[in-house]
């Protein structure tokens, strides 16, 4: 065995191209492990993890470039670094493809498009707060894809955000659909008259693509991240955007979607959304959906029926979902499950947070890395427990490496321990579709669905839900095909995976 | 210098600082969009960047009463 590394100082790659070329890298014949990252915590701690750490890491900084390769023998491991480096070289000179001058700084970039007037920034998060404060002060709107970004950060981010009227969605913003525009993670959803505010990227991606399917449309997307109706941040983004919303002549119904605001939030915003003549449906996420109706609001139970009412407000009648719960629970009858727990492996933290709300009141001994109430913590992220339901987008997978969304690695590697668990029934997962994310991942789960089948003899039931639109990149029709022709029982909602799941377990709530 | 009174009225034109193929997404619908080619400021070194960036504060502010 060999391992074989270089350093390159002061050389940035992003989080993507790097997930991509280690991808490539690993692949290679002769390769028994790679790495090929910044060199932040986490990579050095995965370089340790994997007994690949030396000594001559120890002064690296995260603006330098990591490349290790461990392989059978000298010359598979001097290959795999030739290549990783003729990939990176690739990479750069295809970044900057077809223009003179690919600008290093937004300050730069303004020279090339003056009037840009939104800047998505998806830097590592210690940097990101900078790039949007120098965004917000050149008068421009910010979407905060970074996660990572301190409370503290982001409340002198959206302070200033009011102060010059700015929206700043985010940050760990992954959606945002601006006069018809997809930002990063966003749906190819037609234009309608619904306007949307979230705190929630996954919630926002379900809920507009819904509206898609439903035959309706949207005015605006906005996204302000998970945390703009807690305490500290005092729902400033939510009520900027609401009321642009409130105003816009082409909005004719709001969706607001988000956590529970805190409580000293909830009553100012309730006074504010007050003030809009227009029809709002609420879903907090977990709340009581008749304290919502006492306000004089619509309120929803769960993403698909936030999508469903706005569209009935849009067309004044009323609307059919995809599939009724009834539906897609009958797909459970006569099915056998060859172990009694349930494994969630998800990419969308709302659809997780979903998921885990509709099932503890049925699944006892229900553990997450994200719980909601009723659910327990685990006590590894990486290990699951009796019935578990993950979130693989949560800051601590995604700390030096790509979303899920985007890289699949995590999740394959998660299947194939989760099916070989001897008392594992069923492992359900979400497959997202949209602008930015993989172009393939029913293709890649699938590949790991047959690979842990392979490895383990077992064949535990997978169902999935396809978060997405039929005008979508990936071809939404091929992705449902390439998952059923696996044997994945697949649903066009998170709600009707669910329903499936709860006939597909009831009796198994140990 | 945008605002969001304006926004909804306005055509969506991007930079985009990070993961490129947010930019291949929006260039290929069309929509224009200048990647910023981002890396770590001053080698990453935070201390470095904090006093750039109150150096260039200070020529901002230096700038604007020169003017008035």
């Amino acid at each position: 065995m060999t391992i074989r590394h270089v350093i390159r100082k002061e050389t940035y790659f992003d989080s993507v191209t790097l997930m991509q070329i280690t991808n490539e890298v690993k692949k290679l014949q002769g390769v028994e492990n790679a790495v090929v990252g910044m060199g932040t915590d986490f990579n050095i701690d995965s370089l340790k993890r994997l007994g690949l750490y030396s000594d001559a890491f120890a002064g690296i900084t995260p603006a330098d470039l990591l490349l290790c390769v461990q392989a059978g023998d000298d010359a598979a491991a001097d290959a795999a670094l030739a290549a990783a480096e003729k990939l990176l070289t690739t990479r750069k000179k295809a970044s900057g493809a077809g223009t003179a001058f690919v600008p290093p700084t937004q300050e730069a970039a303004a020279k090339q498009l003056p009037d840009a007037n939104v800047v998505v920034i998806s830097v590592p998060g210690a940097w990101a707060a900078r790039e949007a404060e120098i965004a917000l002060r050149a008068g421009r709107h910010v979407m905060l894809f970074s996660d990572n970004v301190t409370v503290e950060e982001e409340l002198k981010l959206k302070t200033l955000g009011v102060e010059k009227n700015l929206l700043v969605m985010g940050p760990d913003c992954g959606t945002a659909l601006i006069n018809g525009v997809p930002l990063a993670f966003a749906n190819a959803v037609r234009r309608g008259d619904i306007g949307i505010v979230a705190a929630s990227g996954t919630g926002l991606q379900e809920v507009t693509s819904l509206i898609h399917t439903m035959g309706y449309g949207i005015t605006q997307a906005i996204g302000v991240g998970g945390r703009d109706l807690s305490e500290k941040i005092g729902g400033k983004m939510t009520l900027m955007a609401a009321h642009a919303l409130g105003e816009d002549p082409a909005t004719k119904v709001i969706v607001l979607i988000s956590k529970p605001p805190a409580p000293s939030v909830l009553g100012p915003l309730y006074a504010e959304l007050k003030k809009i003549r227009k029809p709002i449906v609420v879903y907090f996420i977990g709340a009581d959906p008749e304290a919502i109706r006492k306000e004089g609001f619509t309120p929803a139970h769960n993403l698909q029926e936030a999508a469903q009412k706005a569209c009935e407000l849009s067309g004044g009648k009323a609307v059919a979902v995809p599939m009724t719960d009834a539906d897609a629970a009958a797909k459970a009858d006569g099915l056998r499950l060859p172990g009694k727990y349930l494994r969630g492996l998800y990419s969308g933290g709302t659809l997780c947070d979903e998921a885990q709300r509709l099932l503890h009141p049925v699944l006892a001994d229900l553990y997450s890395n994200t719980p909601v109430k009723g659910c327990q913590m685990l006590h590894s992220v990486h290990k699951s427990e009796k019935h578990t339901i993950v979130d693989l987008g949560d800051d601590e997978f995604t700390r030096g490496r790509a979303h899920p969304m985007i890289d699949p690695t995590l999740r394959q590697e998660r299947i194939v321990i989760e099916t070989a668990d001897p008392d594992v029934g069923l492992i359900a997962f979400d497959v997202v579709l949209g602008y930015g994310a993989h172009m393939d991942m029913a293709g890649e789960m699938v590949a790991a669905i047959e690979k842990a089948r392979k490895a383990s003899g077992r064949k535990p039931v997978f169902a999935a839900c396809i978060c997405g639109t039929a005008d979508d990149p990936q071809n939404m029709q091929k992705q449902k095909r390439t998952l059923e022709d696996a044997g994945v029982q697949v649903f066009p909602s998170n709600v009707a995976l669910i329903a499936f799941v709860k006939r597909a377990m009831a009796g198994k709530g140990v | 210098m945008s605002s969001l009174k304006t926004l909804f009225n306005e055509d969506v034109k991007v930079f985009n600082v990070g993961i490129p193929s947010f930019a291949d997404d929006l260039k290929r619908q069309g929509v224009p969009v200048v990647h910023v080619e981002w890396r770590p400021p001053a080698g990453g070194n935070k201390r470095v960047i904090e006093l750039l960036d109150r150096i260039k504060a200070w020529q901002a502010e230096y700038q604007t009463q020169a003017k008035s």
